[in-house]
């Protein structure tokens, strides 16, 4: 085989190969995103819910995407400890204010951070953990009564949900 | 080879059979390479009970497709059915109780043979060369096993079922940056639920399968090399071989029927022993049990998980438990195989076996007090004993002279 032909071929395998490659990563996209929620389960990404009988000290869970949301009606108390906690002593820093829309209302999902289990607490019977708020069963994460993790392997805080409150008594998430 | 042929390829035409036998098999060489490596295949004539396992392992693996099919006739991969649908399996399907049952304590027996057969690899250095490659593809199949297992305690949409695949699947959210996308497309959902349900149903039938896939491969490469055994030398004769057939055959059956008399026990005096009374309430995923543990099986490598205060850091040191494990043949430095002669190595073997079984029992414990701390030292020694005295030990300690297998057992009859 002479010396300028073998670039050449080496150029057409390689150009052939690439070609081949992006082809075969094309195909695979529609099967990967195949795989991710479909329409029908995006459909149901919005719930309305009635606070009116929520009573002080009093909490709620319900449904929204198929996972439970933890709605709570703070006593003052509860309140004053959310405000009043040192940035500091946070493991993921973040302030009440900017975890609720009113003050007497948290609205966080009931997921552990860790490893996704329903945390106890939303009972009245229920454990609370040491930091009053909520208490995670399966690896002992800690959360306060603004929803935020303050002891155990949990790395972040109960997330918050979108939502909006539709009037005084009534919000929708999602 | 005749000169007309001169690569060798006709060769394969010469069957030593004839008749229909000889017909097929100058076609298909399939009778000719199972009597090569089935009945007239050499294996030293030292080999102990603790070779029999790879055998059983086989033998529960092949039990368990065969009642996996017979369920999948009966059971509906569906959040709504499938608690249900298990449920007539045990109650009205004609013998339904007996097929799951045996399915579901089969799989325990399965991994209790894997692990002697790894304990086995490990205590007579099988792993070392030039078995790098079955003590690798029989570690992959290990994994496998493991998320087939996982996979298929999903199944019956209990309530350990459903947390178990919640916290086992929001490990991967660990994963810094993808891991809530790569969360939601492994589930389909944005938590576990009929979509997940439905593709782990197809996925435990794939990876069974693809376990079988590398059996062929796990034994391929050991036919490569030859079986190892107590002495860890290489059989210098025909004299210090038997055929595989009748010798190993009858072996591994009689170990095998023992075997499965145990798990016969089990499976008729005691079938939920080795299983979570939890798992007879129907899923809720408003509710979590008070405390999840996952099967047996699993509880070291879940200690493992726990024994790291950070998230990411145990899901990294459980896989890398396993992982670490495939660098062995390359990190223990030692030229000796065998325990037998090796007084240090030996200590540390046994100690990884006995750290295993502390590691079982802790993963079984709530994750508190001295329960953390002896994870945290189990869990140092897998590292140590991979990393530091693997390598260390084979370079400090002196063994003795391996015996040749011949000497070995008239040592034995001594």
């Amino acid at each position: 085989m002479s010396d300028h032909k073998t670039p050449r071929r080496d150029f057409i395998k390689l150009a052939t190969m690439t070609l081949g490659g992006v082809g075969a990563a094309s195909l695979a996209i529609p099967f990967i995103t195949s795989m991710n929620p479909g329409k029908d389960t995006l459909a149901l990404a919005s719930t309305e819910i009635d606070l009116s009988p929520l009573k002080e000290g009093q909490s709620l869970t319900v449904i929204w995407r198929g996972k439970p949301v933890f709605i709570k009606h703070r006593t003052p108390q509860e309140i004053t400890e959310a405000k009043n906690t040192d940035l500091n002593d946070l493991i993921d820093i973040e302030d009440d204010a900017d975890r609720v829309q009113n003050d007497k209302w948290l609205v966080v999902l009931g997921v552990c951070t860790h490893l996704g289990c329903v945390p106890l607490g939303q009972k009245t019977s229920d454990v609370k953990g040491e930091y009053g708020g909520w208490f995670c069963p399966c690896h002992g994460s800690h959360y306060d009564t603004s929803g935020r993790i303050r002891k155990g392997p949990a790395p972040k805080n109960l997330p918050v949900p979108p939502y909006v409150f539709l009037n005084e008594s009534r919000i929708k998430i999602g | 080879m005749s000169s007309n042929d001169p690569q060798g390829y006709k060769k394969t035409l010469n069957s030593p059979y004839t008749g229909f036998k000889g017909w097929i098999d100058s076609r298909l060489p399939l009778v000719r390479m199972m009597e090569a490596e089935y009945l007239k295949f050499p294996v030293p004539k030292s080999l102990n009970y603790f070779w029999s396992f790879g055998g059983i392992a086989m033998f529960c693996l092949i039990g368990l497709i065969l009642t996996g099919i017979f369920l999948g006739f009966h059971y509906k991969p569906s959040a709504d059915e499938a608690f249900d649908s298990v449920e007539r399996i045990m109650r009205d399907v004609n013998f339904g109780w007996l097929i799951r049952y045996l399915h579901a304590n089969l799989v325990s027996f399965f991994f209790i043979a894997t692990f002697i057969h790894i304990f086995r690899a490990l205590y007579f250095g099988s792993y070392k060369a030039p078995r790098e490659l079955v003590f690798l593809f029989g570690l992959t199949m290990f994994v496998l096993m493991m998320g087939t297992a996982f996979l298929g305690y999903t199944l019956p949409w209990g309530q350990m079922s459903y947390w178990g695949a919640t916290v086992i699947t929001n490990l991967f959210s660990a994963i810094p940056f993808v891991g809530d996308a790569i969360l939601k497309l492994l589930l389909g959902d944005f938590n576990v639920g009929d979509s997940t349900i439905n593709r782990f149903y197809v996925l435990h039938w794939l990876l069974a399968f693809a376990i079988v896939g590398l059996v062929v491969f796990h034994v391929i490469t050991l036919h490569m090399t030859g079986s190892n055994n107590p002495t860890g030398s290489e059989p210098q004769s025909w004299d210090e071989t038997v055929s595989f057939h009748p010798y190993v055959t009858i072996k591994d059956l009689n170990a095998t029927i023992f075997f499965f008399i145990i798990l016969a026990f089990v499976l008729f005096y005691y079938p939920n022993i080795l299983g979570h009374s939890d798992n007879y309430i129907r899923a809720n995923p408003m509710v979590t049990p008070a405390h999840i543990v996952p099967e047996w099986y699993f509880l070291p490598f879940y200690a493992i998980l726990r024994a790291i205060p950070d998230k990411l850091g145990g899901v990294l040191a459980m896989f890398g438990s396993i992982a670490a494990l495939g660098l062995l043949p390359w990190l223990d430095t030692s030229k000796v195989r065998s325990c037998l002669f090796r007084p240090v190595w030996r200590i540390c073997v046994l100690l990884f076996a006995i750290n295993f079984l502390v590691l079982m029992y802790m993963g079984g414990k709530p994750a508190e007090g001295i329960y953390v701390l002896i994870s945290r030292i189990g869990t140092a020694y897998w590292f140590l004993f991979i990393f530091v005295l693997a390598p260390l030990v084979g370079f400090l300690e002196t063994p003795r002279q391996p015996l040749s297998i011949t000497n070995y057992l008239q040592s034995k009859k001594a």
